[in-house]
């Protein structure tokens, strides 16, 4: 089962710190992959907060054909982080090229347009990128949105975390960070089904399955939602339906266990809110899960989150102290992270929980399903 | 007859018969017992001469003839009077003296059933053993990241929807502004379907009824029940039980003239209206109760002169074309009850399936569509029909949610299946199936007879004299003779039965697929079969 760790704080941290926790809790994944979103960047990356950034693996060729492709559309290149290793990989990894984050400043008229139309353009040009990128084997591109670094390769989490240097570089130090170990299980190993996935500043990574992942997939590609594609992981359909839920559907995040497990008729039947709840079940009744699983993710404006599935065969933990939080799948992973924490005020959301922790890094929010939700509406 | 005498083309032997009598005369005491529970008249009573030449030994004394009488059981072979392997004589038989056998090489009957230029009737279904849905396994189970569940333990969550549900968007936006929700039931998704008053006796409907009630209101299971075409008793109409039943309207428009004015009256809604354009048995062919059946109680109900036979017209022959009645109907019919119940068509399954499926999903109104597949039984239809006409369920089902996930619409508007589910027992491994290739809900008929009353007919071309009122179990009899040997309390029990029995299946199914949230309609994926064509058109597994 793959092993997730996240953390939020209120001063920018290194990535490593997460990837140590990962390698705490390295009996659960295979080394097989690592993947890790940052957000709330500092240095260079805080100063352009408005720039989209591209993250994403490139050959020499694909550089060039990239730079190709932003011109065309009108971005430039303001600031960047082109790392090529020089030694080799640790074993396991392949020779890829250039690990590249790259923030651009937007077009002309780019203000003019509608912040969906902004999103929904920035996600095709991602889109178009990777399929380039499919075709020709010359770039992988993991995000490309403001304030956000995606990286994702295969092999032992802190043998690549040391690779690519994570410590050294300041300027991707950040304020929230999600990242999972991966143990490969149904899928051959592609970068592109590597955790955390992210849409539109949604990001969010799940261990275990998803056994109702066909149906959902279905449902979110017949959105007609630009994203909503790719699915080489059954686990990207939790960052969607999340992006679908707050985005598309404007709820607030503590909906969104109500979308993917909603209570039973007769818990519904004593909610305050029955009547919105049981319109959500039944209009969203394509995006329930049947994990288990164990969501973390990370929403626009800073909050993370953890929920569970109902049946709750998923380890999950949240605790921390004013200024950290971490999420994590196993305790020790979060021990190592946060050693000084008062750990009875740790907590482990349970079949009906979402956890929530603000981007002020205060508190831990916890949400039971059967309490009154924040007006929608 | 005699060897020298001139034979008919029609003059048959018992060997010629599909199914043969074999009777014991050592063992049958002659009650005639056999002979009065015939529904067919196939035995009579049989006085045999027997001649015994007695040669004894050495050549003194001369052979002699003995000649005696004994009694028997005599098959006839008529074909109007051919057995129809019921074996009601055995169950009658105190000393199991006699037993119908089918022969398998004895196909001249077949040929002889068209007397008097009337090709054959019947009830039942389509004789034949083939059975898609017992080929399709399920495969995908978890077996490394995930524990498959524990059927007997945990939660599960099976019921379904059936009603036109909005999108997500249209939901919230509706909710915000107060606005008409088209009405959806939460249901249980094994329904009954439509088997109409007039072709069941009334024994056998009041057992249904009450094994549903029973399913509802002591276990709480929201199972429902169609009508079929024929209307409804009067007093379940005004009583709370009507919140259980769907009410079918079809081209006779039989039984609606009591229903309509019962509207008034009625206590609570029925759960659903079904408007039915064809039947999977004999598509293009509309309702049949052979007059045989149409008794004073069933003319009451159904609004008719008494011993007429009850013909529905192919279509509903009110409107102009398809797509207006379609629209047009669902529309008065949502109309007579203040939009507050479902509306759906059922049809055919046929290669013209889509064409209505598209038309609905521009309906805002329309609640579903129910597919009837060749596999369905009927009360009554020619025997052509039967076996030759419509198309199998599962690619129909299935191209129609494929259609349904293209236009994003596949839980908006719930298919429910019907047609052979269970025709060979399976019921819950044939649900299933149907459940993950897209259906929202199945619907059932003649398992219900077959597991609820002990109807006799079976894929061997046994029984299925349904149409003419003389069912031997008294299921589909309008004959109080006959009917009366049905106990309408027996009934209720086994329906119970089989929907206890077939709860624990499905979760015995889904359990180790690691499903149990929600009911995984369209979980495609955890089918397989070892058919490579059928896979390809399926969109499921090939596994040899
Ligand atoms: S099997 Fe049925 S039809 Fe045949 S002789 Fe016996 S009772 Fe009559
Ligand atoms: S037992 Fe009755 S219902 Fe069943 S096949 Fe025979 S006649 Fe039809």
């Amino acid at each position: 089962m793959c092993r997730l760790f996240a953390l939020t704080s209120r001063d920018p941290i290194s990535p490593m710190r997460a990837i140590d926790a990962l390698n705490v809790m390295k009996e659960g994944h295979d080394g097989s992959g690592v993947g890790l979103y940052l957000n709330g960047l500092s240095g260079p990356f805080e100063e352009l907060k408005e720039c989209p950034i591209l993250s994403g693996i490139f050959t020499e060729a694909g550089l060039r054909r990239l730079d190709q492709y932003s011109m065309d559309k009108g971005f430039k290149s303001k600031f960047s982080i082109l790392y090529a290793p020089d030694g080799p990989p640790p074993v396991g990894t392949p020779v890829r090229g250039t690990y590249a984050a790259i923030a651009y400043s937007v077009p002309k008229g780019w203000e003019n347009l509608s912040e969906a139309e902004q999103g929904s353009r920035l996600v095709q040009m991602r889109l178009d990128l990777k399929k380039m990128g499919e075709e020709s084997g010359d770039m992988m591109v993991f995000s490309f949105w403001p304030d956000t670094i995606v990286i994702k390769e295969v092999g032992d989490p802190l043998e690549i975390g040391e690779f690519l240097q994570l410590d050294r570089n300041k300027d991707i130090y950040a304020r929230r960070i999600l990242a999972q170990g991966r143990q490969n299980t149904n899928y051959a190993i592609n970068l592109y089904a590597c955790h955390p996935f992210f849409i539109e500043g949604v990001a969010s990574m799940t261990n275990g399955e998803n056994t109702a992942f066909i149906p959902i997939k279905e449902y979110l590609q017949s959105r007609n939602i630009t994203g909503y594609s790719g699915y080489q992981s059954d686990s990207e359909v939790f960052t969607h339906i999340a992006h679908y839920t707050t985005k598309r559907l404007g709820l607030d995040i503590r909906a969104y266990k109500h979308i993917i497990t909603p209570l039973s008729d007769s818990e519904i039947a004593e909610h305050p809110d029955r009547a919105f709840l049981t319109e959500l079940k039944r209009s969203c009744r394509k995006l329930i899960i049947d994990g288990p699983n164990c969501v973390i993710g990370c929403l626009p404006g800073g909050r993370m989150f953890m929920t569970q599935d109902r049946k709750k065969f998923r380890p999950g933990i949240v605790g921390g102290k004013d200024g950290i939080f971490g999420f994590s799948s196993e305790v020790c992973g979060l021990n190592a992270a946060i050693p000084d924490r008062d750990k009875s005020k740790d907590f482990q959301p349970m079949h009906l929980d979402t956890v929530i922790v603000g981007p002020d890094c205060k508190e831990i929010i916890q949400c039971s399903q059967t309490d009154q939700l924040p007006r929608q509406l | 007859m005699l060897s020298d005498r001139p034979i008919t083309p029609s003059t048959l032997g018992v060997k010629d018969l599909p199914w043969q009598i074999k009777w014991d005369k050592d063992l049958c005491t002659q009650c005639g017992r056999c002979t009065s529970v015939c529904p067919v008249s196939a035995i009579e009573l049989g006085v045999f001469r027997k001649r015994t030449i007695v040669t004894p030994a050495g050549l003194r004394k001369k052979p002699s003839n003995e000649h005696s009488i004994f009694y028997g059981i005599r098959q006839k072979t008529d074909p109007a009077y051919g057995c129809i392997g019921c074996s009601m004589c055995n169950m009658v038989c105190p000393n199991n003296a006699i037993q119908p056998n089918r022969d398998e090489g004895s196909t001249t009957m077949k040929f002889h059933n068209d007397r008097g230029g009337q090709p054959r009737t019947r009830g039942g279904r389509r004789n034949s053993e083939e059975s898609l849905l017992d080929q399709i396994k399920f495969m995908r189970i978890s077996m490394l990241t995930d524990p498959a569940l524990d059927a007997g333990r945990h939660e599960f969550s099976l019921n379904t929807l059936i009603g036109r549900i909005q999108s997500p968007e249209e939901s919230l936006k509706c909710m915000a502004e107060n606005g008409w929700k088209p009405p959806v039931r939460e249901i249980y998704p094994l329904i009954i379907g439509g088997m109409s008053f007039g072709a069941l006796s009334p024994n056998m409907w009041e057992g249904l009824q009450m094994g549903v009630a029973y399913l509802n209101e002591e276990l709480g299971m929201p199972v429902r029940i169609s009508t079929g075409e024929g209307g409804c008793p009067p007093r379940l109409l005004r009583s709370k039980f009507l919140k259980y039943v769907i009410l079918q309207i079809a081209s006779g428009y039989f039984g609606w003239d009591e229903i309509i004015h019962a509207i008034p009256e009625m206590k609570v809604d029925p759960c659903a209206i079904e408007i039915k354009y064809g039947q999977g048995a004999k598509p293009g062919d509309g309702g049949l109760l052979m007059w045989h059946k149409v008794n004073k109680l069933i003319a009451a109900i159904r609004g008719v002169p008494r011993g007429i036979s009850l013909p529905s017209p192919p279509t509903h022959q009110t409107q102009y074309s398809i797509e207006e009645s379609v629209a047009k109907m669902i529309q008065s019919m949502s109309m007579a009850w203040g939009f507050r119940v479902p509306v759906y068509p059922k049809i055919s399954a046929s290669s013209t399936s889509l064409a209505v499926l598209n038309n609905l999903t521009r309906n805002p109104y329309a609640a579903g569509l129910a597919i009837d597949g060749e596999d369905g039984g009927t009360g009554a239809a020619y025997n052509v029909s039967m076996n030759h006409m419509g198309h199998p369920i599962a690619s129909n089902l299935r191209d129609c949610y494929n259609a349904l996930v293209t236009t994003g619409q596949q839980n908006e508007l719930p298919l429910i299946a019907g047609g052979g589910i269970g025709k060979s027992g399976n019921l819950a491994a044939n649900a299933a199936a149907l459940i993950m290739l897209g259906a929202s809900a199945v619907q059932v008929g003649k398992y219900v007879m077959q597991a609820g009353a002990g109807c006799l007919g079976s894929e061997k071309d046994r029984c299925n004299v349904c149409n003419i009122g003389i069912c031997p179990k008294g299921i589909t009899s309008q004959d109080p003779r006959l009917y009366r040997r049905l106990d309408p309390e027996k009934v209720a029990e086994r329906v119970v039965d089989f929907y206890l029995s077939f709860d624990t299946e499905i979760k015995k199914i889904i359990a180790p697929l690691g499903r149990s949230s929600s009911l995984p309609i369209g979980m495609s994926d955890a089918l397989g079969i070892s058919d490579r064509d059928a896979a390809e058109r399926l969109g499921i597994k090939y596994v040899v």
